[in-house]
């Protein structure tokens, strides 16, 4: 056994064992949270992993339920948008949540959030996935109670989120939720920054453009 | 001015140019260019062939008399047609033959001993079975009862009931007599149901008052009022009903325009409503949307808000069709509350209306007064109306094979038609084709059919395969017992190796 393949072998261990934490995480948040940035049990790797199959159960879960639980019209639905719908607040948040927290005394660097973030996100991939094959077995009567895995799914990840913020900025709980509302404004802020520098852009361009057309029609 | 047209123009032509390159389908959905129309599960409108075409309009000229003035009330019994010239303070009996009306009778005035013998401004009138004819003769304050002959029977006012408000005049709108002779009618700023009179006159009670419904919000709103805003507030009144329909089974039709719009917006809206003896609605509201007439409406042109439903007239088979004043519309729907198709619109070319105020119909053809221009257009049934009617009566007889075969026919003439993919698909079903039916059903979303489909799919499947579930179930019970073996063989072999190796 040559030493890159024991490497390999190595961190491929520390990653499943990163990944399995996450399950303790969620079942123990308080603890979960503390250990994952401040004894470094979790990983970017396993976080964009968590990401990544999050956005995949969202898609799925548009895709494979059966069309008595979800109202989907095809027409309309464009992958693109979606999946930038599903990413783009997740980054948002991140960067929205940093600044902020960078300026009152939270303890988490950017990387901290974005891993703190992504296993808290566990829940839904766990619930959601099963209740999409689930869909396709029941009856309409049998399958009432699956809308209530949705809300389950919704609280359990809310929750996790605000213990996050909690331990990993090592805030009080009411001192982290007005962190995570003022997030959420500084989410809103933000787009509303990006629109309005795109469209400055997009004026300024349009603007160039139209001097160059000018002084092409008094040259010829 | 120059500048300002050119500048129209140019956004005219990129409107023009972004409708050309967006996809055809989302643009064609909400744009309806054909006479008759229909709304799919997203209550979308799309194109449909026409069910029923407008064939004539009879005016009070083409009938031999002065023209109408305000007509307001149509009345059919078998193939007699009854007008309520109201602004002319008339009634006109026509007759029907082989689709063209003629005039009868003017009725102007009843024989007997009365004070005033004159109609003034009927709205409505009803003939019974034997004949006799019943008017709603509301600038007199009365209903009159008369025989064919226009001899008074009998005469009914206000009654001095302690529930009936001895302030205001009775003025009596519609009205309908069931089959025992019963007097059902509506009467101006009388909001508490039908006024419901015995055969002799007598006055029985209120049907039908709509249940008023105290909701958290209005106790909310109630705490932050004014005094003037409560006052206010009171004044809110239950239904006031505009129409009346009874069928042959004594069940009656009503019709109300007094909803808010928010209501039509979330579809809870009640415009139509049947009611039985108790007064209790029992209309079927199954449909995807409850029957409210447009789904969609836009404020434009001085047309306003949802529909707003003026007259509504039952057949037979369960059907029926509801006048809209607002954009002079008509719409059927099946006994289910599912609509089988729209058409009309403003205007005053045939099978257009200014503002409808009757319908009524005849055999199997519709007419509807209009009483902007005092004129009765006679609808027939196309092909397609025909065969949609025959599936849904087959259906409700119970051949579903045969409605099956009426649908496929509806399809072949509108490949759109969803009650033809339920219809289809609810035959399947019922000839054990689970899994076609559950195609059918999911074309058109139908969850609650497509449900039941797969229900007995299911089981069917679990019937078929139960050995293989048998086996599956015993192997995944066994799986832990063999890992576990396995895993003892392994330890004992390895542990064996390494006595043997520690001992050498």
């Amino acid at each position: 056994m040559n030493l890159s393949t024991k490497i390999n072998k190595q961190s491929m261990q520390s990653f499943l064992g990163s990944l399995r934490y996450s399950l303790y995480v969620i079942t123990h948040p308080f603890d979960g949270f503390w250990d994952l940035t401040h004894e470094k049990r979790g990983s970017m790797a396993v976080a964009n992993l968590i990401v990544f199959l999050f956005l995949m159960t969202d898609l799925w879960s548009m895709r494979f339920t059966n069309f008595m639980f979800s109202n989907v019209r095809w027409e309309r639905v464009n992958i693109w948008s979606q999946i930038v719908g599903t990413l783009a607040p997740i980054l948002i948040y991140c960067v929205a949540n940093w600044c902020l927290t960078t300026l009152f005394d939270g303890k988490g660097r950017l990387k901290d959030i974005y891993i703190g973030l992504a296993y808290a996100l566990t829940p839904y991939i766990l619930l959601i996935n099963p209740v999409t094959v689930i869909s396709n077995f029941v009856t309409a009567d049998e399958g009432a109670f699956l809308k209530y895995f949705d809300t389950l799914a919704l609280v359990w990840c809310g929750a996790l989120i605000l213990v996050s913020v909690m331990q990993i900025h090592d805030y009080s709980l009411f001192k982290a939720i007005l962190a995570i509302i003022f997030s959420v404004a500084g989410m809103m802020i933000i787009v509303f920054l990006v629109m309005l520098f795109f469209s400055l852009i997009s004026d300024a361009v349009g603007f160039f453009i139209s001097v160059y057309k000018e002084i092409l029609f008094r040259i010829y | 001015m120059m500048k300002l047209k050119r500048k129209v123009a140019a956004t005219l032509l990129g409107v023009m140019a972004v409708l050309t390159i967006c996809p055809a389908g989302v643009a064609n959905a909400t744009e309806v260019n054909t006479y008759t129309y229909n709304y799919d599960y997203w209550g979308l409108e799309y194109e449909s062939p026409d069910a029923y075409t407008p064939v004539s309009y009879t005016d009070g000229k083409a009938l031999g008399t002065t023209s109408m003035k305000l007509p307001k009330g149509l009345y059919a019994r078998d193939n007699h047609l009854f007008v309520a010239d109201t602004g002319n303070n008339r009634i006109l009996e026509l007759l029907e033959e082989d689709g063209k009306l003629t005039l009868v009778r003017e009725i102007t005035e009843v024989k007997g001993d009365l004070e005033v013998l004159t109609l003034s401004g009927p709205l409505d009138m009803f003939q019974a079975e034997n004949g006799d004819i019943y008017i709603a003769d509301t600038g007199n304050y009365r209903v009159l009862h008369v025989t064919e002959d226009l001899e008074v029977v009998k005469v009914i006012t206000r009654p001095d009931a302690t529930t009936v408000d001895q302030t205001i005049e009775f003025e009596p709108t519609k009205l309908v007599v069931d089959r025992v002779g019963r007097v059902f009618t509506l009467a101006k700023n009388v909001n508490k149901g039908l006024m419901q009179f015995e055969a002799d006159g007598s006055f029985i009670g209120f049907l039908g008052a709509n249940e008023v419904v105290f909701s958290m919000s209005d106790k909310i709103k109630k705490m932050f009022s004014t005094k003037a805003q409560k006052e206010q507030m009171i004044d809110f009144v239950p239904v006031e009903y505009n129409n009346l329909y009874i069928d042959d089974l004594s069940f009656v039709y009503c019709t109300t325009d007094v909803f808010e719009e928010a209501d039509a917006d979330a579809g809870t809206a009640k415009p139509i409503r049947k009611l039985n003896s108790l007064g209790k609605d029992i209309l079927i509201r199954n449909g995807e949307y409850y029957p409210i007439g447009d789904l969609q409406w836009t404020n434009a042109a001085g047309m306003n808000g949802p529909s707003r439903i003026v007259d509504i007239t039952a057949f037979d088979d369960g059907t029926y069709y509801v006048a809209d004043r607002i954009r002079g519309r008509i719409f059927g729907y099946d006994e289910q509350g599912h609509l089988l198709y729209a058409f009309g619109g403003p205007g005053n070319k045939l099978g257009y209306f200014m503002i409808p105020s009757a319908i009524e119909h005849i055999g199997t053809d519709l007419y509807v007064l209009d009483s902007t221009t005092g004129g009765i257009t006679r609808f027939s049934r196309t092909e397609f109306g025909t065969l949609i009617h025959d599936a849904l009566r087959e259906y409700e007889v119970g051949d579903y094979a045969k409605a099956a075969e009426y649908w496929e026919e509806v399809l072949a003439l509108n490949g759109n038609y969803e009650l033809a993919y339920i219809g289809i698909g609810r035959s399947l079903l019922r000839e054990k084709d689970y899994k076609g039916a559950m195609e059918y059903f999911e074309v058109k979303r139908d969850s609650d059919n497509y449900s039941r489909a797969w229900k007995y799919y299911r089981k069917d499947w679990i019937e078929n395969n139960m050995g293989y579930v048998i086996i599956v179930l015993i192997v995944l019970a066994l799986i832990p017992s063999v890992v576990k073996g396995i895993k003892k063989v392994r330890r004992e072999a390895r542990e064996e190796y390494e006595l043997e190796h520690k001992n050498k």
